[in-house]
This record gives structure tokens, sequence and C-alpha cells, in this order.
């Protein structure tokens, strides 16, 4: 039998049509089955039925500011960079009920559990892996657990894909975290032409490949994908050096360099960087009240340093200043990331810089204030 | 062959009850009147079991939740050790959420969530000497640490309470310092402007220390206070050659968890919600001088 073969490990190649059958199984047993899309002449995040919804023989050409949807000549499902969206708003949904409360003579809450979702996903790359691990450290710690974050995370079964057409602003292979998806999955891909190179990870992954009409992956296949994955990780767009973080950017001197001041004249502090980024994980809560104020919803939603009350209190604002906020949320990721979660705050997904209506370039920033303090 | 389905997962639900966003309900039980725009509220758990369960030490705070308008995290200021188990926060009504906490009258609810934050560190500190030097708004969280200091008196050496408010109608609490200065606690008010209720000193609070005989190897400083106070307030410690890990400093930030979860109270690598507010400077002094860090 087939079967025995399927280790923790293994690599097995599966026919596309085969694969349409295994996110049926998927949704059959329970998950939603969630997956890139072409919407909005971008790229989403949501619900897919099979192949056929994804984004097929369509590449990406990013640039600070600037994605762009381009055709190729090959019909691949894989063969673009991930838009704005990353899994992020699966696991710390943006809008998040926490309770509601209304009054009569008291205040009452209602505290009703809403059944958690249990995801599929479908399309993780390397770097988005990073992703979830990174946040993994923020909502998972030792001395504060988010449930919700938890539930939804131990739920997930993930899908992954090994990447082989980076992005002008990728550089994941700066960071270590891709192009090559090295763990954390249940089933990991490498897109061939007819085929997916299906890597076990799992023993759930394991049970889902169980039966399927797959082949062993020949020497040949595997070296073609491997070869695919080395090409991949020397056409990264960027390249950060690593070597002096997170210190150039928790060394206080630094942090009156000029050089904030220069970033500063452009960064509109939109907060798009931190709404794409796949590791914010900042947050506010509000109040939704009805007009005689005796019902109120409280729910948790994405909030960013970049806006101007994150940090508003009557005693004044810590951070009033563009300058501030920007050197706040870029001496985070590289910099006191490390000292509070032992790892810097960025995966090299690039989305920061693809996003970013000023067209700032976060790793040129990062060699820009190096040269400066290096004087 | 047909592919084996995956076992049926069990309904997964987040279990909202264990949300640590979620408050527990206190009644406010009495509300004391301390200066213009500023009063003691009592609180009362309604959770018979809440109440038993709760215990706060001195510097630290709670959220607390006027419902459809929001949290805000304010300081214990009442005697951990409150035979009537209230706990008391003394409220400045300046912000969206404190001015509503300030429309409440005594029997409205709160929500509460707490407590957070690290301690004022009564026990590292006993046979010290202590000088606790605070402005204004920044004596109600070092108020429990008093109370403490009077209940263990013996436990501790000279100590030396330095606080200064606008006016003499600003200070809080001189009801009670008759009662310190009992406790051998040596009480200094200071105000910024005189007027003609006031025969005491003017002046700012670290202007004291130039009238202060302090021992550098055995004193320990508390300050809590706007950000002004606190800075000259350490630079004249450090002149008197207090060393640095022996000035605490509690701090103030945005805060929406208490739990180092939202992200808004940090500064540098801390947490101030967490690792905070009460931090000894040794742990700030790279810090301090960072503008708007």
């Amino acid at each position: 039998m087939l079967d025995t073969t399927l280790n923790l490990g293994s690599r097995v190649v599966l026919p596309k049509p085969e694969f349409d059958l295994l996110l049926a199984d998927l949704r059959q047993s329970g998950y939603q089955t969630v997956g890139p899309r072409l919407q909005d002449e971008s790229i989403v995040y949501s619900g897919i039925d099979s192949l056929a919804d994804l984004p097929r023989g369509v590449t990406t050409e990013q640039a600070p500011g600037k994605f762009r949807l381009m055709r190729t000549d090959r019909e691949r499902y894989f063969d673009f960079i991930p838009g704005a969206q990353s899994w992020k708003q699966f696991l710390f949904p943006p809008r998040l009920k926490l309770f509601s409360a209304s009054k009569e003579k008291r205040w009452e809450l209602d505290r009703s559990d809403d059944a958690c979702p249990r995801y599929a996903l479908v399309g993780v790359r390397g770097c988005e892996l990073a992703a979830i691990e990174i946040q993994d450290k923020a909502f998972l710690r030792d001395d504060f657990e988010d449930p919700t974050y938890r539930a939804r995370r131990e739920g997930l079964f993930i899908i992954a894909i090994n990447c082989l057409q980076p992005a002008g602003t990728c550089f994941c292979a700066s960071l270590g975290t891709g192009p090559r998806v090295e763990r954390n999955f249940d089933l990991c891909l490498t897109e061939l032409d007819d085929a997916f190179l299906v890597e076990i990870g799992s023993d759930l992954g394991r049970s889902l490949m169980a039966g399927r009409n797959f082949e062993l992956a020949s020497a040949f296949v595997q070296n073609t994908a491997d070869q695919a994955l080395a090409r991949a990780a020397g056409q990264m767009g960027r390249t950060l050096d690593t070597s002096d973080l997170p210190d150039l950017l928790t060394h206080s001197a630094n942090l009156d360099a000029r050089h904030w001041d220069e970033v500063a004249r452009r960064c509109l502090s939109c907060g798009n960087c931190t709404q794409v980024c796949p590791t914010c994980f900042c947050w506010d809560v509000t109040d939704t009240v009805n007009l005689t104020a005796t019902t109120t919803v409280r729910e948790r939603v994405w909030d960013s340093c970049f806006n101007p009350y994150f940090s508003y209190q009557a005693g004044g604002n810590t951070r009033p200043t563009i300058r501030s906020r920007y050197r706040q949320w870029l001496s985070h990721k590289f910099g006191t990331w490390v000292q509070q979660y032992g790892s810097l705050g960025c995966t090299g997904c690039g989305r920061c810089i693809t996003w970013c209506p000023a067209g700032i370039d976060h790793v040129a920033e990062i060699a820009a204030l190096r040269e400066e303090v290096k004087e | 062959m047909t592919p084996t389905l995956l076992p049926q997962p069990a309904t997964h639900t987040a279990g909202h009850h264990d949300t640590p966003l979620t408050p527990d309900w206190a009644e406010i039980v009495a509300i004391t009147p301390e200066a213009d725009g500023i009063a003691t509220l009592w609180l009362k758990f309604t959770d018979p079991q809440v109440e038993q369960q709760y215990h706060f030490q001195p510097g630290q705070f709670n959220m607390l939740y006027v419902p459809g308008v929001g949290e805000a995290a304010i300081s214990m200021s009442s005697d951990p050790d409150d035979e009537r188990r209230l706990v008391g926060h003394t409220v400045r009504f300046v912000g969206n959420v404190t001015r509503a906490i300030g429309r409440l009258k005594i029997g409205d609810q709160l929500g509460v969530r707490g407590p957070f934050g690290t301690a004022w560190p009564m026990k590292t500190v006993e046979g010290r000497d202590l000088v606790v030097a605070c402005g204004g708004i920044g004596l109600p969280p070092l108020r429990p640490a008093l109370y403490h200091v009077v209940r263990n008196r013996e436990r501790y050496g000279k100590v030396t309470l330095l606080y200064g408010a606008r006016t003499s109608k600003d200070l809080l609490y001189p009801g009670e310092y008759e009662a310190w200065r009992k406790a051998d606690i040596t009480v200094e008010a200071t105000v910024d402007r005189g007027d003609e209720h006031w025969d005491g000193r003017v002046g700012v609070v670290p202007m004291w220390f130039y009238n202060f005989r302090l021992d550098p190897r055995n004193t320990i400083v508390l300050t809590c206070g706007p950000e002004i106070m606190i800075r000259f307030v350490i630079y004249e410690a450090l002149a008197r050659r207090v060393p640095t890990d022996r000035i605490y400093v509690s701090l103030e930030r945005n805060m929406k968890c208490g739990q180092g979860s939202c992200g808004h109270c940090q500064m540098g690598p801390y947490f101030v919600c967490k690792d905070g507010p009460v931090f000894p400077f040794s742990a700030l002094a790279k810090y301090i001088n960072v503008e708007e860090y």
C-alpha cells in the first residue's frame, strides 16, 4: 500500500484535480477553506471552493508604493506574491465583539460565546508562517493569553506554499523566513505545471493525504523543485543587513538621529504599514451605544501606533509628532521587539513597502540610519 | 479508495467568560470630594467571590469601565488592608472616561478589571529611609504605600513625604497629614502659588531637596507626578548620590488592556502596564532624555 510510505517529511506528487478533492474533504470535516482570490485589481484572502477560485496565470509587480497584477504565460496558481491582506485577519480579527451590556435598572453583561470558525488556510508563504509564529508569541504568552486567538490558532489547518517568484519588495531570505517553508505546516506545496509536490508536515496532514491518488516524487521532480526554490532565494527584490540589529534601533543615541526628521517629512502617518503588516498586534477597544446609552457593544479593533491618538492621555500625548511615531514603529519592529519576544518583528514580506502611499522603503531607511550613525 | 476524512473537529468556542477583557461589576458606595475636579470613589464588588479574592499592592492600578464610554487606568489610592474591603480610586475628571466617571453617583456601577502592574517595592526597601516625592495627582498612587508604612512603621527608617500642588486648594488628603505625622512620617507640603489660605512653603517639589539632608547610602526615593517634576526629582536624587536602582518611578501612559497586549503603553522594550507602572530608575535611565519616546 502506498499509504504506509507517508511519513512526516514525505514528499509526494498530487495532480492538481486531486487537490480540489482535498479541499472538499477539508470542508466536509468542518473547515472553512480560505485562500487567495482576485478582487478589486488586487489579491485578497477569502473563502475558496476549488483551485478555479485562485488567481491563475497571474503575477504581481511590486515596488515601493506600487502593486500591479500582470498576466503570465504560465497557467500556475501561485505565481503571484500576496496583496495587502495577510492571514492575521483570521486569527486576530480586525473587529471582534468582546461582550455587550444592557441596562434596565442595573447594567448586565452578555458574554454569549460565539463559535470560533475553523479555518484551513490555503497558500501560506514562509514569511506568513513566520508572522503567525511571531504573533503566537504576542498573544500566547506565559503571563497573558488571548482565548480567541488560541481557539482560532489551534483550529488551523495550514497548507503552505513555497514561493518561486519573489516580488520586488520581498526580503524574506535576509530574515531566514523563506522562500522555502521549513516548519509549522500540515501540508506544504511546491507548484509544478500539472501537479503539486506535497510535503507532509503533521499527522493531520498525513491523514488528509492518506489514500489519495498521489505518486511518489521522483528524484528529478524533487531536484527541479529544489532548484526553483534556490533560484527564488537569489531573486529577492531587497536585502536587509541584520548584522547590527536590534542594537542599531535600541541604542538610545540613534533614537536622536537626524534621519528620523528626514523620514518624517515623507511619512504621512497613515498607518497603512501597520494595517498590512502580518505581525503588528496593537489594538483598541470601542463601545457602540444606542441613543439612550442603555445598551452597548464592546469590540476590540485593530489600532496603529501611527494613529495620532494612540499614545494620547489626559496628561499629554507621548508621541505627538510623525517623527516619534515612525521611530516607534521602526524601532519596535527591528529593535525592541527582540527584547520583548526574542525575535525581530519583521518577516521580510515587504507589504509595508509595497503599500506605503509615500513609497517609503524601510529597508533603505534602516540602511540610511546606519550610514548616519556610522559617522 | 476514498480518502479518510479528518476527525470531526469539536465546536471551538472562545470562552469569553475567560476573556481577560471582561470586567467585574462594582458599586460606588461612597464618593469623597478631594479637590476641584478630583474625588475618591469607593468601590464594592458585586460578586462576593470577586470581593473576597481581590487584593492589590500599593502602586497597582485597575481598569475602570463606564459602560458605553470606555475604560481608564486608575491607580488604587486606598489602604490595601482596608477592613471594609472597599477599593478606593482617586480620579481627576479630565479625560473622556474620567469625566464620565465624574458624573456617576453613589449606587452607580463601574466595571473593574485588575489589579494590574508592578507595585512599590515595600518589602525590598524595608530598613531604609524613604523619601516619597510627589506632585498633584501623583500622591494617590503613593497613598497605599503610606498606609502600609503606617501599619508597619517599625520596618522603615526615616520616612518623609514631599508633596506639592498648584495651590493650597489642590492639595489632596490634607485631613490625613496629622495622622501620618503622628506615625512619625515627616510631611512637607508645598504649593506653586501661595494665597491667603496658605502659610506654608511655596515652591516646586524638587526644590525641597535643597533643604533636605538625606543619607545616600540608605535612602529610597519613590516618586510619581507630572513628568517634569519626576525628571527634576530624579536629577536632585542623583545629585545627592542616591543610586539609580534605589529611585522608583511610577509612569503614566495610554493603556487599553493592562496586560501588555494592546501595545499602547509601550516605552522602548517595556509595556508600562505590566513591566511598570513602577520602575526602578535604573531601568529607565537610557530613555529619560529621548524626546517623545
